[in-house]
């Protein structure tokens, strides 16, 4: 999987900085994403919680059986999220009349447009396919666990008990069977059609189309169409969101636009604060120069003047004039200073000019 | 396929790796620079 | 020495419980490596990152800001009556970044792959990479400002002077290294908004760990000069005895200010973020506790220290301060992060990831008492007068 790992370094080795620069397709850094990408539309309103699905993806992904049987009902007791031992999960959010017998929700990662937890991963480990899939890389993974702090959606999670090979574990959305041009195992294990694999943009013209002949069952909304961005996984139900689980306060902004600002500040501080900070060391050390050259001077005219007196005489004189410094001295010095200098830059100059 | 770029995680990629091998260049040629500018001022110390 | 006199020195109260510790922590590590972390953690799919992440790295990190602090205001903005107080800070702030390191390595979970993100494949969306960058460039730049102590020890007269030759370069890097990772600890959150509570979430959150770093790195000077003055008594020279005394009025000064600046941007990100009607809940309440208890009451007793010119004051503001930092990181990654989840599903610390959080800082306190005691940081050494 990692040949399809997206890596800067390898756009940049394939023919140097200057002609592989990649050509964004929108115009002024907007991006709309993968075209053609694929997607699942799960229709809550369908679903059953018969967790065939659950069974299913255990199956293609060769995950381990779980303690109690999948056909089991027990289990829809109690609200679960995915662990490190499953992909997804079917949970029943409320009771309801025969036949369904409550109101269910599977889920899993929702694959969005612009991944969290892409953004977040300091190794790239996750990669978003033309396909639609996110998928994850163990090769790289250091297991630092911000991308299941990122996600907004608590989809990866970890094999904590793993001392020397843990990893993340998530939804694949089955790239594996998609590229083969099979279905997702859960979409085809699903006997309601309560899950609808196809091109993203298809099944959001399929969701409008079922809420146009049933305005009266489904919320109107699908969910997944703009969150965060927009997801490749889309909901939609004839309960509010928020009572099968799911936040509605989650907005629109993709990811990588919550830090995009913070690191378009690294160059910044890079650029300006040598040039600050040095700026201001040799302010510094101008004046130490300055000052220390004062000092001398002033130490060598008071040495000058007193010579004829006493040692004694001499010692005193000194301290008080290190003391004192007055301000005249200090003036007819700096005058000479500035005056030795001009004479210097000119003898340089005259130099330089031979 | 590889050389478009489509989303904003891979257009960040891109751009954020450029500026960090550029950020990098420009710290050690900044010290270069610096050298430069103040080595006379050294000597006349 | 006699042989009695070694034992006596040996067999300290501190020794005694920096031993016990230590030994306490050994299985319990070894438990981490060889049944998972799962084994010694509380840490969940929900709660991945716990008080290894909150203490360890975003307070040590702060805590552990002196070293630049210090650094930037002697050799940049020369401020050379603090300068006894640079070899001290430095060492601190090394150590205080390895031991960060340190327990990254207990935290990640394949820590032999740290270097990955920078050798194998380069994640630099993340904001992680970036600190990672940055903490791994600046403990070698730690290391290199604090090698001509360890150089003078050796008696390494040559290599010292080439080093000391780099200060300047060295201080420049280590300000814009710790400028970047400080703020970009903070920044680590900017992804969370759904997760952090909006009264601790904002655009400005670099701007909170930049600037409140400082705050911390100077009171982090001042507590530590006062307990080395304690405890290192006879390790230290005149010069150094004098030197604390001004940091303690200068830095106090400093942090009265720097704190001033910090409480108005804190304020001013409120009213950007909208949320003064949150300030009346529960979480609101925690809120100004934070906000006035340790940030506007710290400021305000540093002001009153430095007036009244009583070093006391100064000294407790200086620990109040601290106390605040510490409060501010653990409310961002774990009292204020899956706010909106119940109880059942929040995180607290197992008793085993306390100890290994004890085990890391009594290892850097055993270090430290170390090379205090051999090398010269709290005294010149007498080869090298007046330079250092
Ligand atoms: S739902 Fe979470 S894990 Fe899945 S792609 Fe989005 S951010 Fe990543
Ligand atoms: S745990 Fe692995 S995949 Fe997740 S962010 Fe860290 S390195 Fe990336
Ligand atoms: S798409 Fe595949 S991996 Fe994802 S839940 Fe369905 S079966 Fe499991």
């Amino acid at each position: 999987m990692s040949t399809s790992r997206r890596s800067f370094l390898k756009w940049v080795a394939g023919a140097g900085i200057a002609v592989a620069v990649p050509k964004s397709v929108q115009a002024h850094d907007h991006f709309e994403g993968y075209a053609d990408s694929y997607g699942v539309l799960h229709d809550a309103s369908l679903c059953i919680g018969c967790r065939s699905c659950e069974a299913a993806c255990h199956e293609v992904n060769d995950l381990p059986a779980p303690e109690k049987p999948f056909d089991d009902k027990s289990v829809l007791n109690t609200i679960r999220r995915t662990d490190d031992t499953n992909y997804t999960v079917v949970n029943k959010y409320k009771e309801g009349p025969p036949p369904k017998n409550g109101v269910f929700r599977k889920q899993q990662c929702n694959h969005c447009k612009e991944p969290a937890c892409a953004s977040a991963c300091f190794v790239g480990a996750f990669t978003k396919s033309p396909e639609g899939a996110v998928v994850y890389d163990e090769s790289v993974c250091v297991g630092c666990r911000y991308c299941l702090i990122a996600c907004p959606f608590n989809v990866p999670t970890y094999t904590y008990d793993d001392a020397l090979t843990p990893k993340v574990m998530k939804c694949t959305m089955c790239l594996p069977r998609v590229k083969e041009g099979k279905l997702p195992g859960c979409v085809e294990a699903c006997p309601m059609e309560a899950l609808t694999f196809g091109k993203r943009e298809d099944l959001i013209t399929i969701a409008k189309e079922r809420m146009r002949k049933h305005p009266d069952r489904y919320i109107n909304h699908i969910y997944g169409e703009n969150e965060v961005g927009g997801t490749n996984w889309l909901y939609i139900s004839e309960e509010p969101f928020e009572e099968l689980g799911m936040r509605t306060d989650l907005g629109i902004t993709p990811a990588p636009e919550l830090t995009s600002g913070a690191l378009a500040m690294v160059p910044v501080i890079i650029g300006m604060w040598p040039v600050l900070l040095g700026g201001i060391y040799v302010i510094n050390r101008r004046k130490d120069i300055i000052a220390k050259k004062e000092k001398e001077d002033a130490v060598a005219e008071m040495k000058a003047v007193t010579t004829a007196e006493g040692e004694e005489k001499v010692k005193k004189a000194k301290e008080q004039a290190l003391k004192q410094q007055g301000f005249a001295v200090k003036r007819e010095v700096k005058k000479a200073l500035e005056e030795a200098a001009k004479a210097k830059d000119e003898n340089q100059n005259g130099e330089e000019a031979k | 396929m590889s050389d478009m770029i489509y989303t904003l995680q891979d257009f960040m990629t891109h751009t954020k790796g450029v500026v960090y091998i550029l950020a990098v260049s420009y710290l050690i040629g900044f010290t270069a620079f610096w050298c430069f500018l103040f080595r006379r001022d050294k000597k006349e110390d | 020495m006699s042989d009695q006199a070694v034992k006596k020195s040996l067999f300290t109260p501190f020794n005694i419980i920096a031993a016990l510790i230590i030994l306490g922590g050994i299985p319990i590590a070894i438990m981490r490596f060889t049944q998972g972390l799962g084994a010694v953690t509380n840490l969940d799919h929900t709660n991945p990152w716990g008080i290894w992440i909150g203490f360890d790295l975003l307070t040590g990190v702060a805590l552990a800001a002196g070293g630049y602090v210090t650094a930037a205001a002697v050799e940049l903005f020369g401020m050379k009556k603090f300068h006894a107080a640079v070899r001290p800070a430095i060492l601190t702030g090394f150590l205080g970044y390895s031991l960060v390191v340190f327990a990254l390595l207990f935290d990640v979970g394949r820590p032999w792959r740290l270097p990955y993100p920078f050798m194998v494949n380069q994640g630099v969306t993340s904001i992680m990479f970036e600190v990672g960058a940055c903490v791994g460039l600046y403990l070698t730049v730690l290391f290199l400002e604090f090698s001509p102590a360890a150089l003078e020890w050796l008696g390494l007269k040559k290599i010292r002077k080439v080093v000391v030759r780099l200060t300047i370069l060295l201080t420049v890097f280590g300000v814009v290294l710790s400028t970047l990772h400080q703020s970009s600890l903070g920044a680590m959150y900017l992804i969370v908004p759904s997760k952090l509570h909006p009264l601790w979430y904002s655009s400005y959150l670099p701007v909170f760990f930049f600037v409140s770093s400082i705050a911390a790195g100077l009171s982090m000077v001042i507590f530590e000069s006062t307990m080395s003055h304690r405890n290192f008594h006879d390790k230290m020279d005149a010069h150094h005895i004098e030197a604390s005394r001004h940091v303690t009025f200068g830095f106090g000064r400093a942090a009265a200010l720097v704190l001033a600046g910090y409480f108005a941007v804190k304020v001013f990100g409120l009213a950007l973020g909208n949320h003064w009607d949150l300030l009346f809940t529960g979480y609101g309440f925690w809120y100004q506790l934070e906000l006035i208890g340790f940030v506007a009451f710290p400021c305000f007793l540093y002001a009153l220290g430095v007036r009244d010119k009583n070093a006391k004051i100064i000294k407790f503001a200086a620990f109040w301060t601290v106390l605040g930092i510490v409060l501010n990181r653990l409310n961002i990654s774990f009292f204020c992060f899956n706010y909106h989840l119940p109880a059942s599903e929040r995180y607290t610390p197992h008793w085993m990831e306390i100890g290994i959080s004890l085990f890391v800082i009594t290892i850097g306190l055993v270090v430290y008492k170390f090379i205090v005691t051999k090398m010269p940081i709290l005294h010149q050494h007498p080869d090298y007068p007046e330079e250092h």
